[in-house]
């Protein structure tokens, strides 16, 4: 590929299975330093539940020979390694038998739609807007924008999440308050379903997008300005090229690919964020699910969203990355300016 | 930038520098309003919770406390919440708490940060390749999934734990920040004199690097104690947080339990998510005149 050596290539692969390989030993190792430990919680949880069990100890010995407790630690480490390369993450504790995976599945489609819509419309509309902004003729009202933004962009998202629930849903009942989809209407591709889909989507993508285009319209900006100097700018002017022409060919596709440098380091803290969000409006993503396994000290399907999360950012990251060069000639990562 | 400030400094030349100091401090918030704004702000709210538990009694923030479910009235300023608790008392207590746990994790993030970050950039070689690839892998796992991990099994108790596990986790962007400019001060001449002169490594990064990097010092500062807070509120939110003291976060989590948003209590919601806007907005606002000061760059950009 253009732009790209194999030796970038294979570093920046290999930083991924890095991220994967440090965010899974985190989740093998933290259960095993934490105080206490969780087949005691499950057998607590579960004698709080029905009033005392009958062979407790028997089912101790059980749970620790079927979740292999006796091994020595590196082959528990190789196990658990081997079945997470495989997406298996074991049985909920709170749902059994059902498996973490078949739990965790379905949320993850609602997530990244969510996400990742939220944030296609994000960059769209910070690109526009900060370039509006950087353009003299803008007419004033666009200009108002920004401010108005970056009082939303210093806030997590679930306190605006909450706001519009109240003003949108709970006050004027113009939007339904919590969930993905309206139960009543069968699961399929109709016209209702999808209206429906989409209503309930609406006030927790409006909670991402309307406290982060704020922050992406002024970095936008600044890039912007900064292509004022160039070079290839003058020419375009001396060519007479006509002003918006310069603005949108010359000045923002030049400003863009940094942008996207911006959304690989903020794409953490998106996810995060949507976390919560997805706690505000009952959305049954993976945020959700977490919460849900949280209440219910689920913790295999705490541990197998958490380590979703992970990858999923990593992934994300990596694929950017790659793309980078692709988008933006001026970047090589061939021989030695890798990195 | 107080820069070469040179090894072998007498008595009187420390209280000049000292008094000069402190008149810098004065001339900048003088000079920076929005930092001075932002102070203000967060300084008013300390207040709140300082003064206010001098007059309300913590048992008043206990649950079942109070009568359940009231809106605001003159006895109950900000009513009370589903569970009894006295909303106003809840709040004084809350947000000194909410405070102590931001400061306390943004300073454990920042000294972490900043040893590794000086060590890194100082000697370089097989350690700083070692420290960077290690600050990269943990900047791209999104810190809030281990948090929640590390919580779900430690199930923390008090407000200082909570605070150590959120700083342990934030060191490594004061880490980036330091070693990038400490790459660039141990370059620079005075650095290289102070060298020629005798002084031992030690004494280079504390008395030479060290003074130079105030500023990044601070701006790292306030972006770990919002970071610090935006974590620790996000764990609470979560049921993850201080069980036994009531938070801003865990505040919330209460609300979201017993749904206030749809029974309409807005008292009970309200006053946190105001409070969590007031630091953020307190917090942003120094940081964006901190980073004036940090990188120089940044203000003739923003000039358009």
């Amino acid at each position: 590929m253009r732009g790209l050596d194999l030796r970038y290539f294979v570093r920046r692969i290999g930083m991924f299975f890095l991220v994967i390989f440090a965010a899974a030993s985190f989740n093998f190792l933290i259960p095993r330093l934490a105080p206490g430990n969780p087949i005691g919680a499950i057998n607590s949880r579960m004698s709080q539940a029905s009033a005392g069990i009958e062979n407790g100890q028997a089912m101790f010995e059980a749970y620790r020979k079927r979740f292999g407790l006796d091994d020595p630690i590196y082959i528990q480490y190789a196990k658990y390694m081997w079945n997470t390369l495989r997406f298996d993450f074991g049985e909920s504790l709170s749902a059994y038998p059902a498996e973490v995976w078949e739990i965790v599945r379905p949320a993850i489609g609602w997530s990244i739609s969510l996400i990742g819509v939220s944030v296609l419309i994000t960059f769209a509309m910070g690109i526009t807007v900060g370039a509006m902004l950087a353009w003299k003729g803008t007419p004033k009202l666009v200009r108002a924008f920004l401010p108005i933004t970056m009082i939303g962009g210093v806030l997590p998202y679930y306190l605006l999440a909450m706001l519009l629930l109240y003003l949108f849903a709970f006050t004027t009942k113009l939007l339904p308050m919590s969930g993905a989809y309206d139960s009543g209407i069968p699961r399929e591709l109709s016209g209702p379903y999808i209206i429906s889909v989409l209503r309930h989507a609406i006030l927790p993508a409006l909670s991402i997008i309307l406290t982060s285009v704020g922050t992406w319209a002024l970095t936008m900006r600044g890039l912007i300005v900064n292509t004022i100097g160039e070079d290839y700018m003058l020419l375009a002017e001396a060519k007479g090229l006509p002003k918006r022409r310069i603005l949108w060919w010359y000045s923002v596709r030049n400003a863009i690919p940094p942008q996207l440098t911006h959304l690989a380091i903020a794409l953490g803290y998106v996810v995060s964020g949507a976390i919560l969000v997805e706690i505000v409006f009952s959305y049954p993503g993976l945020g959700y699910q977490l919460y849900m396994a949280i209440v219910n000290s689920d913790y295999t399907v705490i541990q197998g969203i958490t380590l979703i999360l992970a990858v999923s950012v990593g992934l994300s990251v990596l694929i950017i990355d790659l793309i980078y060069p692709r988008l933006d000639p001026r970047v090589t990562y061939v021989a030695e300016s890798s990195g | 930038m107080n820069s070469a400030t040179l090894p072998g400094t007498t008595l009187t030349n420390l209280k000049a520098t000292i008094g000069g100091t402190f008149r810098r401090i004065i001339a900048f918030f003088q000079e920076n309003h929005m930092f001075t704004f932002g102070v203000l702000l967060l300084l008013a709210l300390f207040l709140f919770g300082a003064i206010g538990s001098l007059w309300i009694s913590p048992k008043k923030a206990d649950m079942g406390a109070n009568p359940l479910n009231l809106s605001p009235s003159a006895e109950y300023p900000l009513g009370t919440d589903g569970l009894g608790r006295d909303m106003l008392a809840v709040m004084v207590i809350g947000i000194p708490n909410t405070f102590k746990i931001g400061f306390l994790a943004g300073a454990v993030g920042v000294l972490i940060g900043t040893l590794i970050g000086l060590f890194a950039g100082y000697y370089r070689g097989f350690a700083d390749t070692l420290f960077s690839s290690f600050a990269d892998v943990m900047l791209v796992i999104p810190t809030l999934a281990i948090l929640i991990t590390i919580s779900a099994y430690v199930r923390v108790v008090t407000v200082e734990i909570m605070a150590v596990i959120v700083g342990l986790l934030s060191w490594p962007l004061p880490a980036r920040v330091i070693r990038s400019q400490t790459l660039s001060l141990r370059e620079r001449l005075f650095v290289e004199v102070s060298r020629l002169s005798g002084a031992n490594d030690f004494e280079i990064i504390v008395l030479q690097i060290l003074p130079n990097l105030t500023a990044y010092l601070a701006a790292s500062f306030v972006g770990a104690v919002s970071a610090g807070i935006l974590a620790s509120v996000g764990l609470e939110v979560l049921g993850l947080g201080p069980q036994t003291v009531p938070t801003i976060g865990r505040t919330l989590f209460y609300a979201f339990k017993y749904s206030a948003l749809f029974r309409g209590m807005w008292w009970w919601w309200g006053p946190p998510v105001f409070t969590l806007a007031t630091i953020f907005t307190g917090l942003f606002q120094m940081s964006i005149s901190l980073d004036k000061y940090a990188n120089p760059r940044l203000k003739s950009a923003g000039r358009g």
